[in-house]
């Protein structure tokens, strides 16, 4: 009788060891996002200040890896599984199984995945998808500055990034860590955002006054606020251009999760 | 002892992180894989009744999303939600139902959305008023492809979308814009009434 107690004991602590390295897995893969606020390029009609609460963002976009391990007891997420109405016939198109990512790189950032399955596996992480404004607050840094936006080299990156084929296979962390801690806001694959459709460039909305218009048209000199303003238009342009069962293979995700007292 | 017990019941929950699959449906057939039908979300309607989308199975649905406290497009929206009522035949009337969507549920409660559907005169059983949490509309949106953001505590901008979903919850037709013709969205439900035994 005892010994059997005994057993159960040590199964339990087992688990509890198990479930301690699980938790704190989770806290050294996300940093927190200190609050602050800032003015958008895009998205408010009148150039209002965001005001941004404390998060908490992973440090890495979600890999081909993890995300099988998400699928192994998600079925309904497998590529022969998920419900047309969640995802297109893309999704996970590389991947050569439901549960074989093919010849992906492991490491790599998940793609071709819609903005349902991403939102659904961060809530399964017990976490969710940053909103527009914190993900463009957090890629707004550069190593060193918050705030990077109207650094010319910070610029001429992201759009240099923009212009490279196929960085989507390459592993995750292997570009620059960024002022929070956080890598590869730029460099690797865009990301969903929770409320990604919340985007006006097509001229539906009448008070949005950034139109490609503006940006395109009789600029003489190209400077440095010029092509930070192109590098933010071609991100909220392709989020304007997406739907949520949609999925690319330069489109990926991270989760983001409220700092709780 | 009893923060390991806790600790195994987390553990619990964590492994069976897939609740959501596989819900068995009330009614006979499987719900397509493009059915609205498949989120799970609950909504409240006008008069504070929590219902979830698939009540609604089996109706053609003409659905728009608004903010009652909206005061520029919306009104149009409105109205040519009843201008489309209006012209389905009297045979149709009972296979098809109008819903109005909230993208504003901290301001539009259960009691507000029923007051502005008395002052709008959509107070008959084919106008259903819904609203939710936040997360629930953003993918309700999401899935209309329907875009809204909030831009001013009162204002929102938002896709002035009217859609029609068949009888299994697929979407049908979807009109554009505000003032277009709404010809060929009536007659989409019609023929999608048709159906409907």
């Amino acid at each position: 009788m005892e010994a059997q107690f005994i057993k159960r004991f040590h199964y339990c602590l087992i688990l509890l060891f198990w479930v301690s390295i699980s938790f704190s897995q989770v806290s050294e893969d996300m940093v927190t996002i200190g609050a602050g606020s800032y003015v958008p390029l895009y998205g408010t009609a009148d150039k209002k200040t965001v005001y941004i609460k404390s998060f908490l963002l992973d440090v890495y976009p979600v890999t081909n890896q993890e995300y099988l391990e998400f699928l192994k007891t998600n079925s309904a997420y497998r590529k022969s599984k998920i419900k047309r109405l969640f995802a297109n016939t893309t999704y996970l198109y590389e991947w050569s199984g439901d549960l074989n990512f093919g010849k992906l790189n492991p490491n790599a950032p998940v793609t071709n995945v819609s903005w349902f399955a991403a939102k659904e596996y961060c809530e399964c992480q017990g976490k969710r998808l940053a909103t527009l404004d914190e993900w463009e607050y957090v890629a707004m840094a550069d190593e060193k500055r918050k705030d990077a936006r109207s650094r010319e080299e910070f610029n001429k990156y992201i759009l240099s990034w923009y212009e490279k084929n196929k960085t989507y296979n390459n592993s995750v962390g292997k570009t620059f860590k960024n002022y929070w801690g956080v890598y590869d806001m730029h460099g690797l694959v865009w990301e969903w955002t929770f409320d990604f459709n919340s985007i006006f460039l097509s001229g539906e909305s009448r008070k949005d006054k950034d139109t490609d218009k503006d940006l395109f048209c009789g600029s003489g000199s190209v400077n440095a606020t010029d092509l930070m303003n192109y590098a933010a238009f071609m991100r909220y342009a392709f989020r304007g251009s997406i739907k949520a069962n949609y999925t690319t293979k330069n489109l990926g995700f991270r989760c983001a999760k409220n700092i709780s007292n | 002892m009893k923060k390991i017990i806790l600790l195994v019941i987390a553990s619990i929950f964590i492994l069976g992180c897939n609740s959501k699959e596989e819900k068995q449906n009330i009614k006979d057939k499987p719900i397509t894989d493009l059915s609205i039908y498949n989120l799970p979300e609950k909504w409240t309607n006008q008069d504070g009744k929590d219902i979830e989308l698939k009540d609604l199975r089996g109706k053609v649905l003409v659905m728009v999303m608004i903010y009652t406290s909206c005061k520029s497009a919306c009104p149009r929206l409105v109205a040519d939600m009843r201008n489309i009522e209006s012209k389905i035949p009297e045979e149709y009337k009972d296979k098809v139902q109008m819903v109005l969507v909230s993208i504003d549920p901290t301001v539009d409660t259960p009691e507000r959305l029923k007051d502005f559907s008395i002052e709008n005169k959509m107070t008959g059983n084919q106008w259903v008023f819904l609203r939710s949490n936040e997360e629930n509309t953003r993918e309700f949106a999401a899935v209309l492809a329907v875009n809204y953001k909030k831009i001013s505590p009162i204002d929102f901008s938002h896709s002035n979308i009217i859609s029609v979903f068949n009888a299994e919850g697929e979407l049908a037709f979807q009109q554009e814009g505000l003032g277009v013709s709404y010809d060929k969205t009536v007659s989409k439900i019609k023929e999608e009434a048709e159906k409907v035994e």
